[in-house]
């Protein structure tokens, strides 16, 4: 990263947790451009266990000294800087506060492709599942849809229960094959949602 | 006006904040620590968002437009605000319910007659606003040219965009769009400072919203919004109009629907009516038309069955706010009333049943709204401190793929600034442009959603199908209007945009309005000063007239005499100029002429009122 904009000043932090200040030149106090990286900007390590009463916290604390009406009455540099800084901001905590997005987000960074998964691919051993659950539909069977159901809600609770297990592994490892499990899991989950929803009748 | 000493307020500027309503229009000011709302020339609060257009040009706003509903019903137009960026095929249902004059060619945008000429709803609301900058301007003794201006928070890009051009129109510069139910909690949350989750319930004259908010240390989160923005208490106006209507058709064995004073008598008749009800067990509805008189009594009861599915109608959009906010009624610590209709006791009942609250009413339902765009107005001139308010889009932003089918890039109720960035490629070899149809809405297919804007990516180099990578950046800003940029993703130079709007005005047609507007208030302006200088001329004649029957004149050499009658001759002569400076010229003229005169009858009448007075 070069110094600032403004004054030239090298930058005083490096990226990593300093708070809202780093975002703003240590010499002359003006706003600089932002990070594109969401965990950059939130300075948070690259890492898949976040705690979500201290992001809230940094959230507000950052809204409030980056947002565009706070930057009214200066000059129309620092106005851009703000705007693309808010945007980025609430692109990164929609995207970190929520376990899935957050995993997605890290696995894209890291070169995965994560984009429209084709839940097509019917993971092989949740086959026998659809296959009962498509029967259970087409004869109406409500008992059997409603057993289905609860079935699958169980599964997602332990997906869920899993991939936190494999977050805290990646964290402690930073292995590339623990992303590769998450992948697995992340679409296995997706796919389980789509049963819920389709059980539910809301597809 | 000479200021005898100015204090120097720093970099701060003045800001007013605006609710410009569908029914009424309000400006209001952050004084040393509160908002107040700005009274009208008449002492008013409430400007009637009513605009009649003279028949010597020249525009009437508020309450004085509002009695010319009336005898002018051509040349006057309410509630413009439900045409506010909307295509001729959006308003079809509104056309049958509202005398709007749709003018021939409005095609691409709107155009409605007033008299023998036509004006863009921007045009018109524009005229709305610069009342109010006059009413703002005259009680704060300084110029105002910056707002902050509410609009309903279910309105969309194009909606949002026709009320930025409004304030350009009109000469203010529109610093921040605030949603309006968002605004009103702004209001309520000045002194309380205070951690809670706010459910805001703004039902208007054309528009509803809800809202749900978490306070946070003085920052207020929009959890989720949601609304319609087609339904408000004009719908209850409707509707009772409808019914007096078949009554008096019955009665009189006569159709008046189609008489516009007779409806618009009808409708004043109507909207008392139901103010009453708010306070009385019942109120009459009565019309007095052409030496006919119509009376309706209508209970309470029965006007709770007539608008019940009205009111209900709101219900839908509260509990899906509920749910994307991920909330339950019993979370909700406050409820926050907004809006003329809140005064129904049917509507504050069902609020009350559905949020498991009692409604706040502390604040004017009516003014509520002002006074937090007010606040706001405080927040971005630097007056107001550790207040923030982080508002969210209320429609899915989306780009048409394969099929007619959307894709969602933003989805409804992020928080706002919010973007996304897509990467998109050539189908065939050597193509040179990408089009990119961008929609806003809930629904999967493209038909079902609101176009907003095809923006063509050009001069592409030619290369090999899917080779070039250009990325697209969507950009909503915290007004809620929607940016678009792109770029080489390879070269990373700035690649060209260019926009399509698919409703609204292109900025070189608000230009061409401001100009135009510009022209129109200068013609004023120099219409003033001549008449100011005429009447002038007329007093100054008028007196001259007089004097010449004085002794005081006689006494005048026969050259004063004529030097007064050539200087009569001649202002009279400039009376009829367009030019102000002339008639000016003239009056000072006659003046120089008659100073003789004026001593000598000074004189006179001082030794009269000596000689009258004993010593």
């Amino acid at each position: 990263m070069s110094g600032c904009w403004n004054c030239g000043a090298p930058p005083a932090f490096t990226g990593r947790d300093t708070g809202e200040e780093a975002h703003f030149c240590a010499g002359c106090g003006s706003l600089q451009p932002p990070p594109s990286n969401y965990f950059d900007f939130f300075g948070l390590e690259r890492k898949l266990g976040v705690d979500a009463g201290a992001l809230d916290l940094r959230f507000y604390a950052l809204s409030r000294r980056l947002h565009p009406d706070l930057f009214f009455r200066r000059g129309e540099r620092e106005r851009q800087y703000s705007l693309d800084s808010t945007a980025i901001l609430n692109d990164a905590y929609r995207t970190l506060k929520d376990p899935v997005k957050r995993a997605e987000y890290l696995l894209k960074e890291n070169g995965f492709d994560v984009g429209e998964q084709k839940s097509a691919n019917v993971p092989p051993e949740l086959l026998e599942e659809v296959f009962e659950l498509n029967m259970a539909l087409e004869e109406s069977a409500k008992e059997e849809v409603a057993a289905a159901l609860s079935k699958f809600r169980s599964m997602l609770g332990e997906s869920d229960a899993e991939m936190a297990r494999q977050f805290e592994r990646y964290d402690r490892s930073f292995d590339r094959g623990v992303l590769v499990e998450i992948r697995g899991l992340l679409n296995r989950r997706k796919y389980i949602r789509n049963l819920i929803e389709t059980a539910n009748g809301t597809r | 006006m000479n200021p005898v000493f100015q204090i120097d307020f720093g970099a701060q500027e003045r800001v007013v904040g605006i609710d410009l309503g569908t029914t009424n229009s309000l400006v209001a000011y952050m004084d040393l620590t509160h908002p107040r709302v700005i009274p009208g020339e008449d002492g008013a609060m409430l400007v009637p968002s009513v605009v009649s257009l003279g028949r010597a040009g020249g525009t009437t706003v508020g309450s004085e437009a509002r009695k010319l509903l009336i005898d002018e019903p051509s040349r006057t137009v309410y509630s413009i605000k439900r045409l506010m960026g909307r295509g001729i095929a959006d308003v079809a249902d509104e056309l049958k319910l509202f005398p709007f004059r749709v003018a021939e060619g409005s095609e691409s945008v709107i155009r409605v007659s007033l008299g023998e000429r036509t004006f863009t709803p921007p045009e018109i609301s524009a005229m709305i606003l610069r009342q109010l900058k006059k009413n703002a301007e005259a009680h704060l003794c300084e110029p105002v040219t910056k707002a902050v201006v509410t609009v309903p928070a279910y309105f969309n890009d194009a909606q949002r965009q026709a009320t930025t051009d409004a304030g350009r129109i009109a000469g203010l510069e529109v610093l921040r769009l605030v949603n309006e139910p968002t605004a009103a909690a702004l209001a309520y949350g000045l002194d309380k400072r205070k951690q809670g989750i706010v459910a805001v319930y703004d039902l208007g004259g054309g528009t509803f919203d809800i809202s749900i908010l978490k306070l946070h240390d003085g920052i207020f989160e929009v959890l989720a919004t949601n609304g319609d923005t087609h339904l408000g208490g004009d719908d209850i106006d409707n509707r009772m109009i409808r019914i007096a209507l078949e009554d008096i058709q019955s009665e009189w064995g006569e159709d008046i629907s189609h008489n516009g004073e007779a409806v618009q008598l009808l409708r004043r008749a109507v909207i008392e009516a139901k103010e009453r009800l708010s306070f009385a067990p019942s109120a009459d509805i009565v019309l007095e038309f052409q030496r006919r008189a119509y009376t309706r009594t209508i209970t309470r009861e029965l006007f709770e069955n007539l608008i019940r599915d009205i009111v209900d109608r709101t219900l839908g959009p509260c509990r899906s706010c509920l749910a994307d906010a991920d909330v339950t009624p019993e979370q909700i610590d406050e409820v926050v009333l907004v809006g003329g209709s809140t005064r129904i006791p049917l509507v504050r009942a069902a609020v009350e049943v559905l949020f498991r609250a009692k409604p706040h009413t502390d604040l004017n339902p009516d003014e509520v709204v002002a006074l937090g765009a007010a606040v706001q107005a405080g927040i971005l001139s630097g007056q107001v401190e550790d207040q923030l308010l982080l508002d969210v889009t209320p429609l899915s932003l989306g780009i048409e793929i394969m099929g007619g089918v959307v894709s969602k890039l933003i989805h409804r109720n992020s928080t706002v600034p919010a973007s996304a960035t897509e990467t998109f490629t050539t189908g065939v070899e050597g193509q040179r442009n990408v089009l990119i149809h961008v929609v806003q809405g809930e629904r999967e297919l493209v038909k079902d959603c609101r176009s907003l804007a095809r923006f063509d990516l050009k001069d592409i180099p030619p290369m090999p199908a899917g080779m070039p990578r250009i990325e697209v950046r969507f950009l909503i800003d915290a007004n809620g209007i929607l940016s678009v940029t792109a770029r080489d993703a390879r070269t990373g130079v700035g690649q060209s945009v260019e926009i399509k709007p698919s409703y609204g005005l292109t900025d070189e047609q608000v230009e061409a309005m401001i100009e135009e507007s510009i022209v129109n208030a200068e013609a004023d302006f120099r219409a003033r000063q001549v008449a100011e200088a005429r009447v002038e001329a007329d007093t100054i004649l008028a007196a001259t007239d007089k004097a010449k029957q004085s002794d005081a004149y006689l006494d005048l050499s026969a050259g004063e005499r004529k030097g007064i009658a050539t200087a009569v001759n001649m202002l009279l002569l400039a009376y009829h100029s367009d030019d102000h400076l002339i008639i000016r010229e003239q009056i000072e003229k006659l003046n120089a002429a008659t100073m003789t005169l004026a001593e000598n009858m000074m004189n006179a009448a001082v030794g009269r009122a000596l000689k009258g007075t004993k010593i």
